[in-house]
């Protein structure tokens, strides 16, 4: 174990693994503090990029770009009123409610060393609990892999999203895409209407540049708010004061990380989702509730911590199942395949020196956080005044070269399209667009334990239950999908016996 | 652009529909209780009961409100053609980059982009020429993409 302890340091503190560390924290704040710019959108306008290099830098890239992305997306939030990213639109106006004040250095401060601290705690997490959940997977066979596959798509489309059924839909449009091609037990071609490049599948790649930046730029190109005004010229020293706010809010800062990491790793729900949450817990559970909304830096502490938090969750179910907990791991997951390093348990006991390699680069990535982003606040005037009408198509060209690099096919240039189109439509009409992506990602695996159950169990379905693992994990499913129903009977029972409670 | 819910229930049915129907086509495996058609048609089976779910759902919301309603944009012409023309400088490039080849498209592309977007005109063509040539440099020099040189091919460097 040490030995390969000893192996991870040596390859992430390589000169090119730094490098690629390096640069990717300055795109990544970029990325971040640019409002419509997500940090799903970093990582999958890095893929390309990644694709040609060894697969530690690649991570090193991905994990470093979404960190700061994920931090300085509370800059503009503060500065603008725009959350440069999603995961900070939970505290966007509270921020700015601090700015109006002239407290913008606390809240920026209180984003960054909070980020930091909630990216470590979710670090702890994935350090301690990823190994010890590949040695529980290391004994699971198709029965388990099939529920493991169900309980994921399940809480993507029941917890996530306040509409259920939207979400069922687009999760079935998710796995009827992955269905396309060659790659089924039988190997019979579905659905590829003759074309040669269809054979192959819809590349998952292509799809994900398409939905996550795509469609952004199609929802810049129509965007018809006015744009926003920097009222701070200068910030101040934004590190003051936040040791006391550390000693005033010790178990906000707890409890925003342990949500955070719990809702990153859910599949589905990422960081914007783990700031909502927090957000609205931290104002629940506050003493000075009334605060909250006036300025108060109480619930940017933990929503801060919360969404950085999620991001290492988020890695948990990616690493050891092959299960992304969000977006950006739906991605990862993709260059993990395509670098030979399959996600999965054996993952932790063929090649340990990788998924320490992994924990290395989170801890570290977190640590940098800190004197970058101080950078990245101090040129943060800059950074907002970047014109986002020469950015946007430069993103376009890029999207059109990186998606082409993957395969040299201008296919793919027609999937990343078409996706996007889609994307945008969907979401326009309050479809939400993690579970398709998590049918997309896990689809094929989802059929593929599937069909060997069936083959296994001679097409009875009883044999789905009859190992204890998988009749728990099975039991856990089942309860999810009955459980809004009968909330909704229960709600409705209630609603009865009052009179109107929303009056 | 935002559809009622039934006209996305409806879509969805033929889906659903047109899948259950592509997958009675394809092969039983001999001596296996499950082929290749099973899962599709699932999904199909769900698509076809969440269709039928959102029709009667958009059906009740209806309220009089339209089928299909655009948003603000639509009555900015300058959108509508930044729109058309995003959309459509990715369609040309797949139609087009094998022939004119990647260095004139991405000029094209930036510089119609750029100028809808009311970027100033010298400032447009100066950026795209310079942006084309620096994604070109780092994709087909460092990561050796073989992007198509077109009509350029006798200057190719």
């Amino acid at each position: 174990m040490s030995a390969a302890i000893l192996q991870a340091f040596a390859m992430v503190f390589e000169p090119a693994t730094l490098m690629a560390i390096v640069g990717a924290a300055f795109f990544g704040l970029f990325v971040g503090a640019v409002p419509g710019l997500t940090a799903t959108m970093a990582v999958a306008l890095l893929v390309p990029v990644t694709f040609f290099m060894q697969p530690i830098p690649a991570i090193a890239t991905m994990v470093t770009a979404t960190a700061m992305a994920i931090f300085s997306g509370d800059v503009p939030g503060c500065l603008l009123r725009i959350p440069g990213t999603p995961a900070s639109a939970a505290y966007t106006d509270e921020a700015f409610a601090m700015t109006r004040k002239g407290q913008a250095e606390m809240a920026l401060g209180a984003g960054l060393v909070f980020s930091a601290v909630g990216g470590l705690f979710g670090t702890a997490v994935l350090i301690l609990a990823a190994p010890a959940l590949a040695e529980v997977a290391l004994n699971f066979s198709s029965f388990e892999y099939f529920w493991l596959v169900l309980l994921g798509l399940t809480c993507a489309v029941f917890i996530t999203s306040d509409r259920p059924l939207k979400g069922v839909v687009t999760l079935l449009l998710g796995l009827l895409v992955a269905c396309v091609g060659l790659g089924n037990p039988a190997g019979f071609p579905r659905f590829t209407f003759g074309s040669t490049e269809m054979t192959g599948g819809i590349g998952m790649i292509p799809m994900m540049i398409g939905m996550f930046a795509i469609s952004e730029v199609i929802r810049y190109v129509v965007d018809t708010s006015p744009p926003a005004v920097l009222v701070v010229e200068k910030v101040g020293n934004v590190l003051a004061g936040q040791w006391a706010l550390a000693r005033k809010y010790p178990r906000q800062i707890l409890r925003g990380s342990v949500l955070g990491t719990a809702v990153g790793a859910l599949p589905g729900a990422g960081a914007d989702m783990a700031a909502w949450m927090s957000y609205a817990m931290s104002k629940k559970f506050s003493k000075e509730p009334q605060k909250f909304g006036t300025g108060h830096v109480e619930g940017i502490v933990e929503s801060g911590a919360a969404n950085n938090s999620a991001l290492a969750g988020a890695w948990i179910p990616a690493l050891v199942f092959g299960i992304p907990g969000d977006s950006i791991t739906a991605i990862v997951i993709g260059v993990l395949y395509m670098k030979n390093m399959n996600p999965g348990p054996t993952l932790f006991t063929t090649d340990p020196q990788n998924i320490y390699a992994v924990f290395l680069l989170f801890i570290l990535a977190n640590i940098i956080m800190v004197p970058l982003g101080l950078l990245c606040i101090k040129a943060a005037r800059h950074v907002l005044r970047v014109p986002r009408n020469i950015l946007m198509p430069v993103i376009v060209l890029f999207c059109i070269v990186g998606t082409f690099a993957i395969n040299n096919s201008v296919f793919d240039v027609g999937v990343m399209l078409v996706a996007g189109v889609i994307a945008y439509l969907l979401e326009a009409n309050r479809f939400p667009i993690a579970p398709a992506i998590l049918g997309v990602v896990l689809g094929g695996m989802l059929e593929e334990n599937f069909i060997t159950s069936m083959i296994k169990s001679d097409g009875k379905l009883g044999a789905f239950f009859s190992r204890p693992l998988a009749a728990a994990l099975a039991v856990v499913t089942i309860v999810l999908w009955f459980a809004p129903v009968v909330m909704k009977m229960r709600s409705r029972r209630s609603l009865d016996t009052l009179p109107s409670p929303r009056a | 652009m935002k559809l009622n819910d039934a006209v996305f229930g409806l879509l969805l049915t033929a889906l659903g529909a047109w899948v259950l129907f592509a997958v009675q086509g394809f092969p039983r495996i001999p001596g296996q209780p499950v082929g290749p058609a099973l899962f599709p048609g699932l999904i199909a089976c769900g698509l076809c009961v969440c269709g039928v779910l959102l029709v009667a759902k958009g059906w009740r919301e209806r309220d009089g409100g339209p089928w299909v309603a655009f948003d603000d944009w639509v009555r900015s012409p300058r959108r509508v053609l930044a729109l058309a023309v995003l959309l459509g400088a990715i369609v040309l490039y797949i139609a087009a980059a094998e022939v004119v080849g990647f260095l004139p498209l991405a000029v094209l592309t930036l510089l119609a982009l750029f100028l809808v977007l009311g970027v100033p005109a010298a400032r447009a063509v100066l950026i795209a020429v310079v942006a084309a040539l620096v994604i070109h440099f780092a994709f087909y020099k460092l990561l050796r993409v073989p992007l198509p040189w077109g009509v350029l091919k006798t200057y190719a460097w």
